[in-house]
């Protein structure tokens, strides 16, 4: 038990040095990326310090491998979730830390409130761990990049199947700030668009830790399906009092953003036949699995897809760097944008004019307890969603960038 | 069918039951601070890191002791209250004589760390425990199905409650800490170990914010946050009952449990919210809360 904190404290100390020595030498030669995160709140084992491990692995690797001639520093903060924290860390390390690149973002309200700060700093901004699709639609902009997946594509790949498997009425129960709403918007339309209906849905607060009443009206409304449009604790708190209510089996449960850390909090017991739609699997062929062993050992846990995907986005922003020797905004997202990515993460992967980086996407099965052999050992991939379904397509898109063409 | 404001009776009953389940939790950790603040004029901002705390050791228990249900809920709040004692020997006695400041202060420090501990250990997604075989299961109540361990938490607690009312209000021991906290210098006087009792007094809330941890572990998932985000509201509890008042933190924690359940089935998004509300509402009118005493 003690071994790893004192080698996390003393990660933490030797990684605070290299943050304070960098503001001292000021040089152009130098990519500063910022890692702004949940660090201890909701989603800080989603994306958080795992986050922040993923950044300083692909820093590494980066380093190992292109040999690249300038100095690359990490500074990490933690935006509790809060989009004002998080716009005015972004303000601070832009105007007086001269970052280059502020990255990871989750919790849609801070990635939101930090591409405006960097699009007037023009700065760039890697999204990885945030879910709403507003970010590449009304609120898009040429300096950000929407990485790891959205709420389109999760709702898109799990509504679907749902449906697909005779779950024609839904009711949802959402997280009552901007990802929720988007992602009950995103599910519904797939819903209806596939045959089913919906009944109704119920908003509660974030983060709530009581969510008995919800699910008591979710049940009343007779919905054959209830829809989490919710993430994190609050996903597992619906599930664990949805058995508990005997609101499960009779109606099922679609987890309409999941990640593995909830699987592993609640067990496979609970969570069995789920259907959900991820970005990345650990254990879905060599090369991720080499990856993710690597990831393992440092951060105690399996990635999660943001974790991933901000290992991913970052390796690509240091590889246009280097190949166009500037940190110049426009530049470096020009190379970004017509470059495709290749690496464990995405195959052919690249990023459209919206900002949106589209990628295949996964249709897991949570397996059963006797299904599995070995830790996580948790999804059977029961389909690869194509990049070009598993996104919202240019045509729907209400970002500028794109409709003034 | 009956309705009422367009919501069916037996829906109505149903979050009316929930809201007393909550109340219950609420009525448990608001009585702890209150016993504490009434006798050792300490904002106990710890309350819920240790809630917390008494959650996880349950968890420890059964998975690594083989400690069940039943045992922790005896032997948790003994290990986490002497744990208490502990902090209270060491670090709160020296601060009774200063203002209520430090004391607050103090244990908000000690809530962050004890927090942060665990949570670096387990992060934020938090451990299941499982609900014990006696009580899994549901009760037909009629107007809705209750897990038979909801009702036992109402049960459990209105016991605890009562039993410590009875205690503080009406024995001989609880005479002594009420003369006590009245004018601890006097009641020394007569020959009572003041320093042992308020010793003894913290430790005692202690245990009952973690006998309400053991109680909300299998009910809600085990989570290092799960103390964060229920102490707000339960101060708000405390404030409205009037700091210090047994009996009011006891009623005041029911009802606004209650209120928040109906607030839930009409207003859900403001169901964070309205305890707040309440208590801006309470304080315009009664600014010593509903059962407090002007000083």
């Amino acid at each position: 038990m003690k071994k790893p904190t004192l080698i996390t404290t003393a990660l933490m100390a030797a990684f605070g040095l290299a943050a304070g020595g960098a503001q001292a030498q000021i040089s152009d030669n130098v990519v500063k990326i910022g890692v702004l995160t949940d660090m201890s709140g909701a989603y800080s084992d989603l994306a958080g310090p795992g986050a922040l491990e993923a950044t300083k692995m692909a820093v590494e690797d980066f380093k190992a491998k292109e040999k690249p001639s300038f100095a690359i520093e990490i500074v990490s903060a933690d935006h509790q979730n809060k989009g004002d924290i998080a716009s005015n860390k972004a303000r601070e390390w832009f105007d007086r830390d001269k970052v280059d690149v502020v990255s990871e973002l989750v919790t849609t309200s801070t990635a939101l409130a930090v591409m405006k700060v960097a699009k007037e700093k023009n700065k760039i901004a890697l999204v990885s761990g945030a879910a709403s699709t507003r970010i590449t639609n009304e609120d898009c902009n040429d300096v950000t990049v929407h990485w790891t997946y959205d709420t389109y594509a999760v709702a898109n790949g799990t509504a679907k199947a749902v449906v697909k498997q005779g779950g024609k009425s839904w009711f949802f129960l959402t997280a009552d700030y901007a990802f929720g709403q988007s992602l009950e918007k995103d599910a519904s339309d797939v819903v209806v668009a596939n045959g089913g209906k919906v009944l109704g849905s119920v908003r509660h607060p974030f983060p709530g830790t009581d969510f008995s009443s919800y699910l008591l009206k979710a049940q009343a409304s007779g919905a054959q399906v209830i829809g989490l449009a919710n993430a994190g604790t609050d996903t597992t708190g619906s599930i664990k009092q949805a058995a508990e209510f005997g609101v499960t089996p009779k109606q099922s449960l679609a987890g309409l953003l999941m990640f593995i850390t909830d699987i592993h909090s609640l067990g496979l017991k609970a969570t069995q036949g789920m259907y959900l739609t991820e970005a990345f699997y650990w254990d879905a062929n060599d090369e991720t699995r080499a990856w993710s062993k690597r990831f393992m050992l440092r951060a105690k846990k399996m990635p999660t897809m943001v974790q991933a995907g901000q290992y991913s986005s970052v390796m690509h922003y240091l590889r246009a760097v280097k190949a166009t020797g500037t940190d110049n905004t426009q530049k470096v997202m020009a190379w970004m944008k017509t470059t495709p990515i290749n690496d464990f993460f995405a195959k052919k992967g690249t990023i459209r004019d919206d900002g949106r980086m589209v990628h295949d996407m996964y249709l897991m099965q949570v397996k059963k307890p006797d299904e599995q052999k070995y830790p996580w050992d948790y999804y059977n991939v029961r389909q690869t969603i194509p990049a070009a379904e598993a996104f919202q397509p240019l045509s729907a898109s209400k970002c500028s960038l794109v409709t003034k063409h | 069918m009956v309705e009422i404001f367009g919501v069916p009776l037996p829906a109505l009953m149903g979050q009316l039951m929930l809201g007393l389940v909550n109340g219950s939790f609420y009525a448990m950790l608001s009585l702890g601070l209150a016993v504490i603040f009434g006798m050792l004029n300490i904002i106990n901002f710890a309350h819920g890191a240790l809630y917390m705390a008494g959650a996880f050791l349950a968890w420890f228990g059964l998975q690594y002791w083989n400690i069940g249900y039943w045992q922790s809920l005896l032997l948790v709040p003994l290990v986490v209250g002497a744990f208490g004692i502990v902090i209270e020997r060491t670090m709160l006695q020296w601060l009774y004589k200063l203002d209520h400041l430090y004391g607050l202060l103090l244990t908000f420090g000690l809530a962050l760390i004890i927090e942060g501990l665990f949570r670096d250990q387990f992060g934020v997604s938090g451990q299941p425990y499982a609900i014990p075989d006696e009580l899994s299961g549901a009760l037909n109540l009629g107007f809705m199905f209750l897990p038979k361990y909801r009702a036992w938490v109402i049960v459990a607690s209105l016991t605890v409650c009562a039993a410590t009312w009875f205690a503080i209000e009406k024995t001989r021991l609880g005479s002594y800490l009420r003369a006590a906290t009245e004018n601890p210098k006097l009641t020394q006087a007569f020959g009572i170990n003041v320093p042992v009792m308020v010793m003894l007094t913290y430790g005692f809330g202690v245990a009952l914010a973690a006998l309400a941890g053991v109680l909300a572990a299998p009910a809600l998932q085990v989570n290092p946050l799960m103390g964060s985000n229920l102490i707000i509201s339960v101060f708000a509890v405390v404030v409205i009952g009037g700091m210090g008042s047994i009996l009011g933190s006891i009623l005041t924690g029911l009802g606004l449990g209650v209120i928040e359940g109906l607030t839930k089935v009409f207003y859900p998004e403001a169901s964070a919210t309205v305890v707040f509300i309440v208590m801006a509402l309470v304080l315009m009118v009664r600014p010593a809360g509903l059962f407090g005493k002007e000083k």
